[in-house]
């Protein structure tokens, strides 16, 4: 599989060298869909131009990058292209490579299963075939390179595709096994915006079931290799984030970066549910409603690892889609990282409800968003409401998305265990609903 | 202390809060260089207020919001909308104007309100801090009714610590007032081409303030060395010759200390009438513009050009820009050109602005080559705020303050150290510290941004639609999560339940 995949490197990489080359790669790095005040490339020269002229980047309110992209882009800014076409293809790599051992292992277990009769007899249709899974890998990575919310991310040289690709490494080093590996990714995806920090429950789910840990809080073995997991992934947060202080001999970027993502000061506009609520609220309630928006993140993970303990991959892909719906600073990068999954969940088809409506909500959206935009900024006919409403039904549709693959994936489970054909006491056709 | 001129009001003002120098100053409308010269005393539009603190203060930035809030009451200003966010330290743009020579500059507190209009309620109080009020003196001809019928009004109080002697054995504070005003006679008057002060004040000069040791009227008869341009009635003998901004000018002096300056009418109506074509204004040598540049809501410039008419001296001048935190500058889009080359500044100093708490302020020093235009350019983007930050006329824009350019301009005339007392006073405002240049200060205009604005009506509806999409998330996932797929088992009809429910009373078996 190896030729297809370069073949698709090469088509991704000579897009986005014919973009960069055009005049549109200035009108996309303006775009307030793709970037956003965290990650946008023209603070980055900024922050580097503060910095030469001796001034801390961290004392205004233009930069809110962390010091490793300050290290990263001090030798690298001559060549940024290249390095965000690099990120772009280690990301679809490691997403390659991780379906492809997740493939495997879902394909061992499914032979385990069927040898020991744990399948009801009329469920064999639902069952997956090589011969069907043998693309998914290349289509993950297709879907994320030729992605056009990746390319006009990548094109707008957005740090987005670099949080993208740490976050594809550190899926891949969990689904290969190496909890060290996995722990020091993860806390350099957590040390670049918070939110990744929900991904610690998804690797931890994955990696007791790969040693055939109980996860059971009874039990001694949990707790032994949940705090040596614990104590890898805050160990090298505390390492990177002291490398941090050296750089620049200060603590000034912890409020630059951390308390910039937490308490959302700059409205800027951006395809997130943040900008226009906490610009239309009253003064009194701002704590209130900001603890509430960033606890709405980090809540869905303790009831989502509850139920989908038995399937971390899945799980680690609903953190993912949580994440970059209820982000403070979304852009269109985020919402490709979990969009990219989708074809490996393409056995669910069948039972999606919503896909004809979401697809066409998302697509409409994407269309409105530049519309409205110009409307409201440039040409003055139409106001904030607009864009606001576009805002509004795409994030709606992101929910329904996610919600729906979800709603399948647990169908397909319970099909799983009881029956394809389901029937009602008297023998008639069933329904299934929830309750 | 001892008050006997210097109105206590503002004695005790300045004591209080540790001041050493006080500048403020009230302009109305806007000093067009290209037609009127350069001023004696240049302003920029609304209100300005810069000062040095003692090196005794602790809490600068307390004593400085005192400082505004009591001011404000003086002068009936609203000078209580100076807070940090328009609150800068310039580090090399203003220098201290009297004795002294410190230059650290956490001492110093400069702040601009671009907004700020003056009116007859601004002149009053100061009026009152004359000694003798608007009742005698030159004092007697500032009525508002005709002083704010001009094309430009500014009034400034200046104070700053000065050696009462020679040999400086004592300091005072020195006040000074100054009020600069632009007729336009052509559009107020007949068209007749001449002006009187009876014409400009509708009254005339009767007497000098009894407590004034010299009360004068200057006029400036360069141009009419032989009579021919313009005639000046009534005719005086006294002439006095001073070097002003570079250039020897000759005055004709009406003393009003000397009884017979008023004549037989016991009044002085000064009257110049033209006979021929007015000569040329003299171009000025340092001259500044700005504007904005660009289109919608989201991204703009600001252009600074600045000119320098010398034709072979090149001079270096230093820029001050002062721009709100909710125009985000980028630093690193700053271009300056001169004659369409590079001409990279060799001082920079910038600070960037930090959200609701300082405005940015940069300063830098450019060489301006000899006849050329020079035009510093820079990027912002435009923020959007929260709805309260916004002013009751948020379509009207915001204002961002002038920019203050300072430069010691080449002079074409040794300029005299030495400061004596017979120099119109309006020659001696800023120090001399050499021969060869004098100090100039231009402020550009103050710009008008728009920015783009949230829909003021939608407090409620927002928070209902954005926390609809967050339950609708959270409804899915509520549901999901808690609960299972389950076969659906109609439930029975009514008729059924109601026999049911009968037979379970009895204790006879239910139905299906």
């Amino acid at each position: 599989m190896a030729a297809p995949l370069t073949l698709l490197l090469i088509v991704a990489v000579t897009i986005r060298a014919v973009l960069f080359r055009s005049s549109l790669a200035e009108i996309i790095s303006e775009r307030v869909e793709v970037v956003s005040p965290l990650n946008a490339w023209k603070r980055v020269v900024e922050g580097l131009a503060l910095l030469d002229l001796g001034v801390s980047p961290y004392s205004g309110d233009v930069f809110h990058e962390t010091p490793f992209m300050i290290y990263l882009f001090h030798f690298t800014v001559d060549y940024a292209e290249i390095v965000f076409m690099i990120a772009d293809g280690i990301t679809a790599v490691a997403l390659y490579l991780s379906v492809q051992i997740y493939n495997k292992d879902v394909f061992r277990k499914q032979k385990y299963a069927l040898e020991s009769d744990r399948y009801p007899a009329d469920c064999l249709e639902l069952l997956r075939s090589p011969k069907e899974m043998f693309y998914i890998p290349l289509k993950v990575a297709m879907f994320y390179l030729l992605n056009p919310f990746t390319i006009l991310s990548c094109v707008a040289k957005s740090t987005c595709g670099l949080n993208n690709a740490i976050i594809a490494l550190f899926i891949f080093c969990t689904l290969k096994g190496s909890a060290l590996l996995s722990g020091i990714l993860l806390a350099l995806a957590t040390y670049q915006s918070i939110y990744p920090l929900t991904l610690f429950a998804p690797a931890l789910l994955f990696f007791l079931q790969r040693l055939y840990i109980p996860v059971n809080p009874r039990r001694s073995s949990f707790w032994f290799f949940t705090l040596q997991y614990a104590f890898i992934y805050v160990g090298s947060l505390v390492v990177i984030t002291g490398l941090s202080f050296f750089l620049l001999g200060s603590w000034d970027f912890m409020p630059s970066v951390y308390g910039f993502i937490l308490s959302v000061p700059d409205l800027t506009p951006n395809i997130g549910l943040f900008w226009y609520f906490f610009a239309e609220m009253f003064e009194h309630f701002r704590l209130f409603f900001s603890c509430v928006f960033q606890i709405n993140v980090f809540f869905y993970t303790i009831p989502l690892s509850i139920k989908l303990k038995e399937h971390p991959v899945f799980l680690i892909f609903m953190q993912i889609a949580i994440i970059s719906i209820f982000k403070s600073y979304p852009t269109v990068g985020d919402v490709a990282l979990y969009m990219a999954f989708l074809p490996a969940w393409s056995h669910l088809y069948r039972f999606l409800r919503n896909i004809f409506l979401v697809s066409c909500v998302l697509l409409a959206c994407s269309a409105l968003f530049p519309v409205l935009w110009h409307l409201w900024i440039y040409a003055g006919s139409a106001n904030s409401n607009f864009y606001y409403a576009i805002t509004l039904l795409f994030n709606f549709g992101q929910i329904l998305l996610v919600s729906d693959y979800f709603y399948a994936y647990l169908r397909r489970e319970h099909h799983l265990t009881h029956g394809l054909y389901l029937q009602k006491k008297d023998g008639t056709e069933a329904t299934l609903v929830l309750k | 202390s001892h008050y006997r001129l210097f109105p206590k009001s503002l004695g005790q003002v300045l004591s209080k809060f540790s001041v050493r120098e006080l500048h403020i100053s009230f302009t109305q409308g806007f000093w067009r260089t290209m037609q009127w010269g350069q001023p004696f005393i240049p302003s920029p539009p609304g209100a300005e207020l810069w000062v040095w603190f003692h090196d005794t203060v602790s809490d600068v930035d307390g004593n400085w919001k005192e400082l505004t809030n009591v001011l404000s009451g003086i002068f009936c200003a609203s000078l209580n909308f100076i807070d940090l966010t328009n609150t800068v330290q310039p580090s090399a743009s203003f220098k201290p104007l009297g004795l002294g020579n410190a230059t650290d500059h956490r001492f110093l507190r400069y702040a601009t309100l671009p907004r700020e209009i003056v009116c007859t309620e601004n002149l009053t109080p100061w009026k009152k801090l004359l000694p003798c009020g608007s009742k005698a003196g030159l004092a007697v001809l500032l009525k508002s009714e005709k002083l704010f019928h001009s094309s430009f009004h500014s009034q400034a109080v200046h104070i700053r610590p000065v050696c009462q002697d020679e040999r400086c054995t004592s300091k005072a504070w020195e006040l000074r007032q100054t009020l600069n005003v632009v007729f336009d006679l052509y559009t107020s008057g007949q068209g007749k081409k001449e002006w009187s002060l009876f014409k400009m004040f509708s009254r005339t000069l009767t007497e000098a303030c009894p407590l004034a040791s010299s009360s004068k009227v200057y006029v400036d008869i360069t141009d009419n060395p032989e009579g021919e341009l313009f005639e000046l009635s009534p005719a005086t003998p006294l002439l006095s010759q001073a070097v002003v901004l570079g250039d020897r000018r000759t005055y004709s002096v009406f003393d009003l200390s000397r009884a017979e300056t008023f004549g037989q009418l016991r009044s002085l109506n000064l009257l110049l009438r033209w006979k021929g074509d007015s000569g040329d204004m003299l171009r000025p040598l340092l001259h500044a513009e700005r504007y904005v540049a660009g289109f919608g809501l989201q991204t703009g410039e600001i252009h600074t050009v600045i000119y320098n008419n010398h034709p072979y001296r090149a001079f270096p001048v230093l820029l001050m820009d002062s721009v709100p935190w909710y125009l985000q500058l980028y630093i690193h889009t700053l271009t300056v050109t001169s004659k369409s080359r590079d001409n990279k500044p060799s001082y920079i100093q910038y600070q960037p602005a930090k959200d609701r708490h300082r405005p940015h302020l940069l300063e830098m020093l450019i060489q301006l080559p000899p006849h050329s235009m020079t035009e510093v350019t820079v990027q912002f983007e435009r923020a959007l705020l929260k709805w309260t930050e916004y002013t009751p006329d948020p379509n009207h824009g915001f204002y961002v303050g002038s920019s203050v350019v300072s430069a010691l301009v080449p002079s074409m005339v040794a300029m005299s150290t030495n400061f004596t007392q017979d120099q119109p006073l309006f020659s001696s405002f800023v120090p001399v510290k050499e021969e060869s240049s004098y100090f100039v200060r231009v402020y550009t205009e103050p710009l008008l941004v728009n920015l783009p604005t949230p829909d003021f009506s939608m407090p409620y509806n927002v928070i209902c639609l954005t926390c609809t999409v967050v339950a609708v998330g959270y409804g899915s996932f509520y549901n999901l999560l808690t609960r299972t797929f389950q076969v659906d088992e109609p439930s029975p009809p009514l008729s059924k339940r109601l026999a049911n429910l009968i037979r379970r009373m009895r204790g006879v078996p239910l139905l299906a």
